[in-house]
């Protein structure tokens, strides 16, 4: 195995795939490149999931409602106090990593369906609780909130194409997410991430090493629910509106779609998940008017029966398969 | 006074509802220890084919009793063919296959027979003699058909071999097959009765709240809670669950918060019930010893 | 005198790893064979490939039947019994209710009731804790219990995967004489897979020795008890 020479071609890879990203926006229409915007903003929400679901075997179908809570926050700090856009990001991730600290409290109480089904309830409530009008002051009722698109704070050209709103958005929101991904990784890599693996596979086992095992699970909750609720901010920023409507059980569906198609337990699963549910729709759209969701349905079910265990799955098999073996 | 308990009976009557849909619910759990997510759009279509025989002219206990074993032999078929496949893969692989069934039903309900919102007859007229103060002859006779089917299943779990069998293969199925259990047969049977449920159920609702392909969404959840709460390894649990959460439902929005929060603060009632009991109100606690 | 089982060219593997590469061994109907070795020789995939549970290849005969490519359902009704290691009760279920799936296969469901009668009368604990949640039964008891279930399949060869795993000696000893006397009343067939292996030569009639997935020595279990360099080399007593 030719370690110096595998590394020198990881590295060219590296660099083509920065500089093709870093060109992208400028060769393809604004609306594409608000769909990439979103791409990018849902795999930060995926991974977080991923980081409770996927690593730490808790159940969430819920995580719509740290999404939107992100958003809300963010929208509420740029309309009603004038927060810049940038400063809203950390604002938000302290905000959810608090409430998501809290739900994991009881949530230690539940497994599987249970805790489904808790998860489930606080997604089904968060739009009820965003239109009631006692709130509508702060939260816009049902109308929700309208923000403004921050507009580039120099003037850029590129083949021809303008550096505008949503291409700034890009690249503020590429930043964004391959610094959470780096966040993720550093995070996972470590004594953390086997801690929560382990957690996942052997809980007596866990705690009879010593892992403090309600306090492990209910910190993954709280950063799970940061990076989705970061996510959810930065959706704000991109979307430049949110409204109850937007936040409801069916993003927490997509979540967990996102999550298994990428694949459990893997970060760069998430960019997948996030394709997925970001053009799939679309496509069984073109597919066929008249049953779209039945189309998309029906590419679920196909994908799970070839990749069962999502994108990375596998990948990873493929990758075991190709790669000569090594003597026994 | 008067106003209150006619609170309660209606929840009682939604009970009856719910009831039904957790204890389809409880069916699938019991043989496959997987919750359906689609329990409620297959319903729904059970429902729609009912509906169409009876516009065919056919009189409406043969069009129940036809849909009831067309559902069944559905429910079976979409085990065999549709999640055999993925019979050993993870847990959350399976959920998103139910959340593509839920997705295609859905769509199959409304291309097939539109999304016009249609009535649908109930068997038990108004003026029968089931008719009571409190309750209408409907109410009366789903709760009738909802106690049978309680007592039926509940004897085919507790005392016949087959019903044992498919305990026994959704708990351990490597076990289960040592006994020499069919398994992949077990959790095929445990469909098709969860669909034949589910179609009773569908036909018990769509005379109150009319027929279209959304019509179980709301129910579905209200359905899982109740068999969370009654504990959902018990199927009389998951019938009094339904009561309760029926009834629950209809006095937060009568007397506490209004109709706009009574999913919420039902939702948060029926979570914090479940931290202080976790197996639910009357699931048995499984006790493993390390 | 024909023989109940007839392995020859046994491989198995999980998924990509090979554990048995080739075993050959036979088994006599009426007699009990122990196969022994160290961990990781291979002894619970043995077992676990006669039910077709895992992955094989080669010949498994039962009877004059072929065994591989059956479903582990179809091997059971062949009349092979296995009380797999960990003891695979169905710890939610009661100990009556554990008997009565051993005997969901039978026909006669009268003679089925009168064996579990039988086992009664043979475990008196499990009598006394006839309606309790098999997963509270201690080890001993959930062995007994896993015995049992097996029994009421009236096989016609019993697998043990290491029942004295787990169990403590007094309860271990009152075990092996309960299978010794089951083997010779009711002529069951018994292969024995034991990490203990002075119990299990005690007991068996014949021994297999296994070494990283083949066949390393057989022979009656009084000669290679009496043979002091098979037992340092191999059994390390």
């Amino acid at each position: 195995m030719n370690g110096a020479a595998d590394r020198k071609w990881v590295w060219i890879g590296a660099v083509a795939l920065a500089a093709a990203l870093l060109v992208l926006p400028f060769l393809v229409k604004n609306y594409r490149v608000f769909q990439f915007n979103l791409v990018l903003v849902y795999a930060v929400a995926i991974l977080g999931l991923n980081i409770l679901t996927g690593f730490n075997g808790q159940f969430s179908l819920g995580h719509g409602a740290f999404y939107a809570f992100g958003a809300y926050a963010a929208a509420i700090l740029m309309s009603l106090y004038g927060v810049p856009y940038w400063l809203t990001l950390p604002g938000a991730f302290a905000f959810c990593f608090v409430f998501g600290f809290l739900v994991g409290f009881p949530a230690l109480r539940l497994a599987g369906h249970f805790l489904a089904l808790a998860t489930f309830a606080l997604a089904m409530a968060v739009p009820q609780l965003l239109k009631y009008k006692r709130l509508e002051g702060l939260t816009g009722g049902v109308q929700g909130i309208v923000l403004n698109k921050p507009e580039p704070p120099f003037e850029f050209a590129l083949f021809g194409q303008p550096l505008s709103s949503d291409r700034w958005l890009y690249f503020f929101t590429l930043f964004v997410t391959a610094l959470m991904f780096l966040l993720a990784w550093n995070l996972l890599r470590g004594r953390v991430g086997r801690a929560l693996i382990a957690i996942r596979d052997h809980p007596i086992a866990a705690t009879a090493m010593g892992i403090n095992l309600p306090m492990f699970k209910s910190l993954t909750f709280g950063v799970s629910a940061g990076f989705t609720g970061l996510a959810g901010a930065l959706g704000a920023i991109v979307v430049a509106f949110v409204s109850p409507d937007s936040f409801t059980f069916s993003l927490s569906i997509f979540l967990l779609v996102g999550v298994v198609v990428g694949g459990l337990a893997s970060i760069p699963g998430a960019i997948f998940g996030a394709l997925f549910i970001q053009f799939v729709p679309n496509l069984a759209d073109e597919i066929s008017k008249a049953a779209p969701s039945a189309i998309y349905g029906a590419m679920l079910i196909l994908l799970m029966y070839l990749l069962p265990n999502g994108v990375m799955g596998g990948l990873r098999g493929l990758w075991a398969r190709l790669r000569p073996k090594t003597a026994d | 006074m008067e106003g209150f308990l006619l609170q309660v009976f209606a929840g009682l009557a939604n009970g009856i509802i719910y009831g039904s849909v957790a204890l389809a619910l409880v069916m699938i759990f019991q043989a496959t220890h997987h919750i359906n997510f689609a329990q409620g759009e297959m319903a729904t279509f059970s429902t729609f084919v009912a509906w169409w025989l009876m516009q065919q002219g056919w009189p409406y206990w043969g069009a129940f009793f036809f849909t009831v074993a067309v559902s069944f032999a559905g429910g079976l078929l979409v085990q065999r063919i549709i999640l055999r496949p993925i019979e050993k893969a993870p847990v959350l692989t399976n959920v998103l296959v139910f959340i593509g069934l839920l997705l295609i039903f859905n769509a199959l309900s409304g291309w097939l027979f539109d999304f016009t919102v249609k009535a649908f007859d109930s068997p038990f007229a108004k003026d029968s003699f089931l008719e009571t103060k409190y309750f209408s002859a409907h109410q009366v006779g789903s709760a009738g058909v909802l106690v049978v089917m309680l007592l039926l299943l509940f004897a085919f779990f507790r005392f016949t071999p087959i019903g044992l069998a498919m305990r026994a293969a959704a708990q351990n199925p490597d076990s289960a097959r040592l006994v020499g259990i069919r398994v992949s047969w077990m959790l095929g049977l445990g469909w098709g009765l969860a669909a034949a449920i589910g179609a009773v159920a569908g036909m018990m609702v769509a005379p109150v709240v009319f027929l279209d392909p959304n019509m179980m969404g709301g129910i579905l959840l209200y359905g899982f809670a109740a068999a969370l709460l009654g504990g959902v390894d018990n199927p009389v649990g998951a019938v009094i669950g339904g009561f309760i959460v029926g009834v629950l439902e209809n006095l937060l929005g009568a007397y506490v918060i209004g109709t706009e929060l009574k999913l919420t603060v039902a939702l948060v009632l029926i979570v914090a019930t479940l931290t202080l009991k976790p197996a639910g109100l009357f699931g048995k606690k499984v006790v493993v010893r390390v | 005198m024909p023989k109940l089982l007839e392995v020859s060219g046994l491989c198995a593997s999980y998924g990509a790893t090979q554990v048995l590469h080739g075993l050959d061994f036979a088994l006599e109907t009426g007699h009990i064979t122990a196969i022994l070795g160290a961990n990781g020789a291979g002894k619970t995939t043995t077992l676990r490939a006669l039910c077709q549970v895992v992955k094989t290849s080669g010949s498994i005969v039962l009877d004059g039947t072929q065994v591989v490519g059956k479903s582990t359902e179809s091997v059971v009704r062949m009349g092979v019994a296995q009380v797999p290691d960990g003891r695979g009760t169905f710890t939610g279920l009661t100990v009556e209710e554990n008997l009565r799936l051993g005997g969901y296969t039978r026909a006669n469901k009268a003679e089925a009731a009168a064996d579990m009668a039988r086992m009664f009368a043979r475990f008196p604990i499990l009598k006394e804790r006839r309606h309790q949640q098999a997963g509270t039964l201690s080890g001993g008891e959930q062995q007994m219990l896993a015995i049992s279930r097996a029994l009421m399949l009236r096989p016609r060869l019993l697998l043990l995967d290491e029942p004295s795993f787990g169990v403590a000696p007094l309860v271990v000893a009152e075990i092996f004489r309960i299978l010794r006397s089951i083997n010779q009343e009711d002529r069951v067939s018994m292969l024995l897979v034991e990490q203990n292996a002075s119990l299990a030569l005690d007991l068996a009639d014949h021994a297999y020795l296994l070494e990283t997935g083949r066949v390393a020595l057989s022979g009656p279990s009084e000669a290679i008890k009496n043979d002091e360099s098979v037992r340092r080399a191999y059994l390390g007593y």
